[in-house]
């Protein structure tokens, strides 16, 4: 077989944009999925909110390349992607959420977020029918956006085939050939490909795929639970994040939003991580949530729900994706452990993995390619503000 | 685009309701008095928002949010999300709640606004509540099963999503084959729900719950149930679904305008509301389903222009086929509906012959003046919940049509045995009596072979002839006749009833045949053999057709035109359960072939040319409007995941979650010459109905919710 000049395990929210970008840069790219199609796995379990609204300015600095990627892509693409302006706000009912959430602003704005504390009246206003009893106003990202995840997978799939892509789908990787301490390629049930680079995009697979070359992947899947509603008159435009562990004891923070066909999408943070891979939903799910959001916002009462679903976040022990080459062999990069947000920094990690892959640096400013390396210390003990 | 929320088509007039009927017995004069927008209209207490608003006139019931398209009732079953309405703000399934005074019923026009209520809510908590088994679904295999189980001292929760047991028992005013020791054969669908579950309330350990649907089937065991506001979660030991069956469906340019609809929401409309849903209807597929539709329709005095069947034969028992054809409906095999067309609603109806690969062929089109299409091309197992329970490790089994599509008789046994083998499975003993097994599979088996039917003259004054010409397992003319001259010679019951022997005339078995298939002789009517008379069985409206005087235009046992007759008497009796037998006078030489005679309403002359195509391309997926052509474009491109064409086209994406159109995308991938094999199924996730948030959540029911 005729060799590539990289290979991607995994079609899924990283795996095919990287694979779309290496494309682009002329590569002869190999992606290698497990699944029967593209963004089978994970990827389509995302609720499709893209935020650059985050406090670790790696997130920031991803999500804000993914969000122009996506704003600009029916204009490039001639494909919609059920982008949806709107932006993200944290409505804010507690003084210590106040402080919290106003303390972020500078960092955020520093890396070119667009965010600003609302006042209550001005955050009633987008988010119609919120409880008003103690809204203190909250932060306003008018730039993030929603895009919808399944028509996402399709169009980076079209962009890739386009830049020359190959695809093969339910054609699970099997082993990894090293020699000299050099990628030589992958091994699949329909045999070897060979390639000197080989990503891992493997999502909540990753451990899994690192193990083919003895490496360590820290990654686990912690499962959460989503929902969907009937479709109805356009009434919200921005995606609403609660922060507020639920009084239940269940919840960490909620959030929801109108997508581009009027429905409403939904999912909360469970209070503790939920480990392995179990994707049925479960009984619990359906009431704790409808609950958090007609206290937030009364009139949700009366949305139909539709379809819940459970997915799969691969987490790392800090919370941070992986996006690095591995420390051996070779040719082997990582870009695995988005922690539930692969969808909304897959665009801007696949861009910059692909900048790593081929120009040997991520294009990052350095304090931010510090947090994403592989060798970085996963219990230094910060944590996130902004999960 | 400028619309109406009402098209001015739809005109209000009262009382489309049915006022005479041969078999059931018209509602009381009560009246609630609710609004359709600006309109006041009048409905029944309790009946379906849906069939009010038909009994009003209206089939529109408001507009689709991607392209303004009319939308009306498809299924009223609860299963598919086409009747969508406003009730006092709310969005509901208008098939599934009922009208109540001043009720404010909105047309939905594009996606529903979200009512402002913006009040604080407070929440009740629910708890899990545990059962033995969990039935859902109270038809006659749910009943019976429970009533099994029951007896044998299970703790059973029976929960149905209608407001009574029977399932579609109640939709079914013809009496059943079977047998009438083992299944109560020859009694009619409407009263076998009372019989079968009169013995229920006797078990304390069997609690039913009615209005009840369940909604999803969950990783920890639990089953969610929605029933009147409240959301109910059970954790059963073991699972029985007994859903029944969804009718399927059917794709063609047209399909989905209002009044095109399935045969069960018709005779839900018909015969559950006593709402003249039409005046001239079509009917397209040839099954028992299909067939009887058409004769419940000449039974509420609706016109039935006629019906095609893509198959060189029909696929229900020829008895149904020979009844329908005896009242003058034209029954077209190996044709097609090509097309339907008309401003808001179903006003022409195309047809055509098709050639051996099912393509019509040219030059055979005709088009039809009509009012309401029904599909009835066969019924789907509702067995969703049953895979995801098996998949979650919960035993789960399964009864009835949710088993296997077949006759009421054969679900009553189905439960049974169901019943018996979950009884034997949680140790309360019992076994199933082989000779259940035996009888079930009798039951269920298919229509046989045909046999020709030659009517001969035994030389008596009065004789029966039996036109039961096909292996179908029924045999109450056999117990009913007095003096035992009508036997089945190999004791199956499936095989041909003959008779020999004396006959006293007493009428009992022409009474009796649930196939209306047999009428007597009488010879000596006439000494001079010029005349003589038959007695035939009829259950159409005799104070409409078929009165005494009348001159009818005769037919032979398949509809074929002999001659004229004239009807004498009318005798109807208490012992003939609503079956009016018709004494007729014939020529004599015609009495060995008369078996029937037409009616008016049967049939319509075809118009003058064939009715211009309009849009051809058919819409396929009704809840998100997926024409054909995009699932085509899609296969072609490659897609053999249904998990990626639900996102690029959106088939199976709306709200009846690919009930309605799932076959049909399937359909399309073989006419496209994919191997199913290559194709991955999508993933059936919870729900399987659409619940507002508020009842998952809890929600303390408000001001003017149904308590």
């Amino acid at each position: 077989m005729s060799g590539y000049d990289a290979i991607v395990i995994g079609a899924g929210s990283v795996g095919l944009p990287a694979a779309m970008f290496l494309g682009e840069r002329g590569l002869r790219v190999l992606v290698l999925e497990a699944l029967a199609a593209p963004g089978q796995g994970q990827h389509k379990s995302a609720i499709g909110g893209v935020r650059a609204t985050h406090s670790d300015p790696a997130k920031i600095r991803l999500c804000r390349d993914s969000l122009e990627l996506f704003r600009t892509w029916k204009e490039r693409h001639g494909f919609d992607v059920g982008y949806k302006p709107g932006g993200y706000v944290f409505p804010v009912y507690e003084r210590a959420h106040e402080q919290t959430l106003r303390g972020l602003l500078a960092t955020q704005k520093s890396h070119g977020l667009h965010i600003d504390w609302v006042d209550a009246d001005s955050m009633a206003e987008l988010v119609p029918g919120i409880q008003r009893e103690g809204l203190r106003g909250g932060t306003y990202s008018p730039n993030d956006a929603q895009v919808s995840p399944l028509l996402a997978a399709e169009g980076y799939r079209r962009v890739a085939v386009s830049n020359g892509v190959k695809l093969r789908y339910r054609c699970p990787v099997t082993g990894i050939r090293v020699a000299g301490g050099k990628v030589r390629g992958v091994d699949t049930p329909e045999g070897r490909f060979d390639a000197p680079m080989v990503l891992n995009a493997a999502g909540a697979k990753a451990r899994q795929v690192g193990a083919l070359t003895g490496l360590v992947v820290p990654v686990t899947p912690d499962s959460h639970e989503a929902g969907i509603s009937a479709p109805m008159e356009r009434f919200l435009d921005p995606l609403v994040v609660d922060i507020r562990p639920g009084p239940e004891g269940k919840t960490a923070n909620f959030y929801f939003g109108q997508n581009k066909e009027g429905q409403i999408i939904f999912c909360y943070t469970p209070a503790a991580l939920i480990e392995g891979e179990d994707r049925e939903s479960t009984s619990e799910f359906l009431p704790v949530v409808t609950r958090r959001m007609i206290a937030l916002v009364p009139r949700l009462r009366n949305m139909l729900v539709r379809r819940v679903w459970r997915g799969l976040y691969p987490m790392t022990p800090d919370g941070v994706a992986i996006v690095d080459r591995a420390p051996e062999p070779e040719g082997l990069f990582l870009a695995v452990g988005m922690c539930g947000q692969g969808f909304m920094m897959g665009p801007g990690v696949g861009r910059a993995v692909a900048a790593l892959m081929v120009e040997g640096e991520l294009p990052l400013p350095p304090e931010v390619v510090a947090m994403l390396r592989f060798d970085r210390d996963f219990f230094a003990g910060k944590t996130e503000a902004l999960k | 685009m400028s619309r109406d929320p009402v098209p001015p088509t739809q005109e209000l007039h009262m009382e489309r309701r049915i006022q005479s009927h041969p078999i059931l017995s018209s509602h009381g004069p009560e009246r609630v008095r609710f609004f359709f927008g600006e309109q006041e209209v009048h409905g029944r207490p309790g009946e379906a928002i849906s069939s009010a608003l038909y009994a009003n006139g209206i089939t529109v019931f408001g507009r689709h949010h991607k392209d303004g398209a009319a939308q009306g009732i498809y299924c009223v079953n609860g299963q598919c999300s086409q009747c969508l309405v406003l009730a006092d703000g709310r969005p509901v399934k208008s098939c599934m709640v009922p009208v109540r005074e001043g009720l404010r019923v909105t047309p939905v026009d594009g996606a529903p606004p979200l009512p402002a209520e913006d009040s604080p809510a407070s929440f009740s908590d629910t708890w899990a509540q545990r059962a033995q088994v969990l039935i859902i679904g109270g038809g006659p295999a749910g009943i019976c099963a429970a009533e099994e189980l029951g007896r044998a001292g299970a703790d059973v929760l029976l929960v149905d999503d209608k407001d009574e047991l029977g399932g579609k028992l109640s939709l079914q005013t013809h009496p059943f084959f079977g047998s009438v020791r083992a299944c109560h054969a020859g009694t009619r669908g409407i009263d076998l729900a009372t019989i079968l579950a009169r013995d229920l309330p006797a078990l304390p350990n069997v609690r039913v719950w009615l209005g009840a649907t369940a909604v999803g089937v969950y990783r920890d065991g639990l089953v969610g149930i929605v029933q009147h506001g409240r959301y109910l979660l059970v954790r059963p030991q073991m699972l029985l679904v007994a859903a029944g069956a969804r009718e399927k469906s059917l794709y063609f340019p047209g399909c989905d305008l209002p009044g095109v609809y399935g045969a069960g929401a018709f005779q839900t409309l018909v015969n559950r509301d006593l709402v003249r849903a039409a005046d001239r209807l079509f009917v397209i597929g040839g099954g028992n389903v299909g067939l009887i539709a058409g004769y419940h329709a000449l039974q509420a005095g609706i016109r039935v222009v006629g019906l095609v069947e893509a198959l060189p034969k029909v696929g229900g028992y020829k008895v149904h086929l020979d009844k329908l054809r005896r009242l003058g409906v034209p029954v077209w095999t190996s044709h097609t509906a090509l097309r339907v067309e008309g401003v808001e609603r179903a006003e022409r109806i195309t047809i055509a012959g098709v050639d051996e690969g099912f393509s019509p062929i040219p030059g055979t089109e005709r088009s039809f003046e009509v009012d309401s299409v029904l599909i009835a091309v066969g019924l789907a197992p509702v067995n969703e919940l049953a895979a995801k329970a098996r998949q979650l490790g919960i035993p789960t089994f399964e009864a009835g049509d949710a088993a296997e599509i077949a006759e009421a008789s054969a679900a009553i046994f189905s439960g049974r045995i169901a019943g018996r083998r979950m009884a034997a499975r949680l140790g309360l003993g019992g076994a199933v009596p082989p000779a259940w097994s035996t009888t079930a599979e009798v039951l269920r088996s298919r229509p046989g072979d045909e046999l020709p039917f030659i009517a001969k003259d035994p030389g008596l004054s009065v004789y029966p002839l039996i036109r039961c010409v096909q292996e179908i397992p029924c045999n109450p003319c056999t117990d009913v006749c007095p003096v035992g001259s009508i036997s089945i010679a190999d004791g199956s019951i499936t095989s041909q009833p003959t008779f020999a022997g004396r006959c006293l005339g007493c009428g009992r078995c022409v009474a009796i045949c649930p196939g209306l298939a047999i009428n007597l002789v009488v010879q000596d009517y006439d000494p001079a053999r010029e005349l003589a008379a038959l007695v035939l069985p009829w259950e159409l409206d005799d104070r409409t057709f078929g009165r005494p005087g009348d001159v009818v235009s005769t037919v032979d046992m398949e509809g074929l035109p002999v001659g004229e007759g004239r009807v004498l008497a009318v005798r109807e009796r208490e012992d003939q359960d609503r079956r009016r037998l018709l004494l007729l006078e014939v020529p004599w030489e015609d009495r060995l072939d008369v078996a029937g005679f037409t009616v008016p309403i049967a049939g319509g002359e075809a118009l003058d040319g064939v009715a211009p195509p309009g849009e051809e391309d058919p819409i396929v997926c009704r809840c998100e409007r997926v024409r054909r052509s995009e699932i085509v474009a899609a296969i072609r491109e490659g897609i053999r995941d249904i998990n990626v064409l639900k996102a690029v086209a959106r088939p199976t994406m709306g709200g009846c979650g690919g009930k309605t159109c799932g076959e049909l995308v399937m359909r399309i991938f073989r006419e496209e010459g994919v191997d199913l094999d290559e194709v991955t199924p999508g993933t059936v996730r919870p729900l399987v109905a659409e619940v507002p948030a508020g009842v998952l959540a809890g929600l303390a029911p408000g001001e003017g919710e149904e308590q």
